[in-house]
């Protein structure tokens, strides 16, 4: 398998990335090293083996239901780029 | 051309739990914007999703509920999509194995009964809310929604008509209250419908292009959004053209559905398994002691009422087709058991209509169960008769006391004197001898009016069961 420059470009639109024609190629290059590394997986017989979700031989750890989070919105809002009444603002959206 | 229109809905259930699904943030509605939006809800570099067990639990309950398969290990993956209520860039959902496989549900209209498929439910977090008009420039966001507990439920196409939507998406709507795993609210965006919407020739088996309707917050709305966009679909197809498969808001103020453009282009949501949350394994005890404790469901009670109590399949499936009906009534039926008929007949007719004529919920009643079910013993124990019930009622539905504080204080206790009823029966035929002479000849009709002047001289409260039997007796 292997990416082209068309689907690259896609793959960056999709990831809000802007790539220069340059960058571009060389990330095409570089993604398909990858990809074909990856490939060598193939010769190995995988029919029998159920996939992994995790690279870790471990459980979902469960929390209990209880509230312990208290209001640090003036923290977090500290950061933000903009807010007003309370709420972030972002440039407009239109649906 | 005759089309058949098929309907797959799409149902979003808020989990009621405390506590959000990845995080310990309250889940409270109507706080003050983003008072309710932790770290972790918010994407902040160096956090850990943690899953909530009681959004575990209660997706586990859905799935028994409906006969699913519960999937024992399942696994939470990322759906990529940018948008500003959507902090992260990505929603945790689940696609490749979701908690709630395949279950079914059946549902009942015009008398016919089917069964609709299930596919899957699966749990996810919730986006937070992007408020449009606060500002000219900008779009607001608060994000106390972000990271509630959803679960999605995803129906068969199964569904041939809006009817047939509206009432599996009743059945949904009233089977997550009754497990108590949502409080069905539909205001606050806690049960919310989107509608996968398409048509094919009738007799067609490859299903047609399918349009999705979002932003349906009622039943009725969801009948009026199908049928509309079922029109739609016919007008375009019969003027020869094509269906796109896209993503329609409906608009209830205008009456219409606008396309969603934006969505189009992003259908790539690029699944992957989240690295930061493990499988979730559910243990067989954990299954079982959450079947065990699972409370009698809405198909289970309506068989009950039919077999225990005698009521009729029409009854007992009004009487169950909502959680907080069948509290009601079977409050009532505590100190009632051997009138449950008759407290049926009063909650479906008097009460109901009572609530839809003032536009109240029947837990708003300004008549609570118990009183109600004194009324209902007045009627049974023969203190008054049915009409005069129908008085004492709106007395206590303005608030004026309890049944026998009613029937005390305004006098309508049944006369069940014989003695005294005779005494009026002996005037009314001396007073009326056409009419006695009249019903000698054989006209029973007339039997009517002596009853009505009986009533009428005793203000309605002679025993009707007495009265009747007197007359008989004297006029022959």
């Amino acid at each position: 398998m292997s990416l082209s420059e068309q689907q690259v470009t896609q793959i960056a639109y999709l990831a809000r990335l802007s790539l220069s024609d340059d960058e571009l190629k060389d990330n095409t290059k570089d993604l398909n090293a990858i990809l074909g590394l990856a490939e060598q997986l193939g010769a190995i017989e995988t029919d029998s083996i159920e996939p992994m979700a995790h690279p870790l031989h471990m459980i979902q750890r469960l929390r209990a239901d209880t509230v312990t989070e208290h209001d640090q919105s003036d923290l977090f809002q500290s950061i933000a780029p903009k807010t007003g009444n309370k709420h972030y603002l972002v440039p407009t959206v239109i649906e | 051309m005759e089309w058949e229109t098929v309907i797959g809905l799409e149902i979003h259930a808020q989990l009621s739990t405390k506590s959000k699904i990845f995080s310990s943030a309250s889940t409270q509605f109507g706080q003050a914007p983003n008072s309710q939006a932790c770290a972790v809800d918010l994407g902040l570099p160096g956090v850990l999703p943690v899953l909530n067990v009681e959004a575990v639990n209660k997706a586990i309950k859905f799935g028994l509920a409906v006969n699913a398969h519960i999937n024992q290990r399942n696994i939470f993956d990322r759906k990529n999509y940018f948008y500003p209520d959507l902090p992260k860039g990505y929603q945790i959902s689940q696609m490749d194995l979701p908690i709630v496989g395949e279950g079914e549900i059946e549902i009942t209209v015009d008398e016919t009964t089917k069964v609709v498929g299930v596919t899957r439910a699966h749990l996810e977090e919730d986006a937070g809310k992007s408020v449009h008009d606060m500002f000219n420039e900008y779009t607001a966001v608060d994000l106390n929604r972000a990271g509630t507990p959803l679960l999605e439920i995803v129906s068969e196409p199964d569904m041939r008509s809006a009817k047939e939507a509206v009432a599996y998406a009743k059945k949904i709507h009233a089977l997550v209250q009754y497990i108590g795993i949502c409080d069905g609210n539909m205001q606050e965006g806690s049960f919310r419908c989107d509608a996968n919407v398409s048509i094919r020739p009738m007799g067609q088996e490859k299903l047609g292009t399918r349009a999705e309707l979002k932003n349906i917050n009622s039943f009725k709305f969801l009948e009026r959004a199908i049928n509309l966009e079922v029109e739609r679909q016919q007008d375009i197809l019969e003027e020869g053209g094509e269906v796109v498969q896209e993503t329609r808001l409906y608009d209830a103020v205008k009456h219409q559905t606008r396309s969603m453009r934006s969505k189009e282009e992003a259908n790539d949501y690029r699944y992957f398994p989240d690295p930061d949350l493990l499988p979730v394994e559910i243990s067989d005890e954990l299954l079982a002691s959450i079947k065990e404790n699972l409370p009698e469901l809405p198909v289970e009670k309506k068989a009950r009422f039919i077999a225990q109590l005698g009521l009729n399949e029409y009854d007992a499936d009004v009487l169950t087709s909502q959680k907080s009906l069948a509290d009601y009534f079977e409050v009532m039926l505590e100190s009632n058991e051997k009138n449950a008929k008759l407290c049926a007949n009063w909650v479906m007719g008097e009460l109901s209509a009572s609530l839809n004529k003032h536009q109240l919920e029947i837990e708003e009643s300004p008549v609570a169960a118990a009183a109600l079910a004194q009324l209902v013993a007045r009627i049974g124990d023969d203190t008054i008769s049915g009409k005069i019930a129908k008085d004492v009622f709106k007395a206590m539905w303005e608030g004026e006391g309890s049944a026998d504080e009613i029937i005390e204080s305004k006098g309508l206790k049944q006369m069940t004197d014989t003695g005294a009823i005779e005494a009026i029966v002996d005037e009314i035929i001396a007073n009326n001898a056409p009419q006695v002479e009249q019903f000698k000849s054989g006209n029973e009709k007339i039997l009517g009016f002596f009853v009505g002047q009986a009533m009428k001289a005793t203000g309605g409260k002679a025993n009707p069961k007495l009265l009747n039997e007197l007359l008989r007796s004297k006029l022959n």
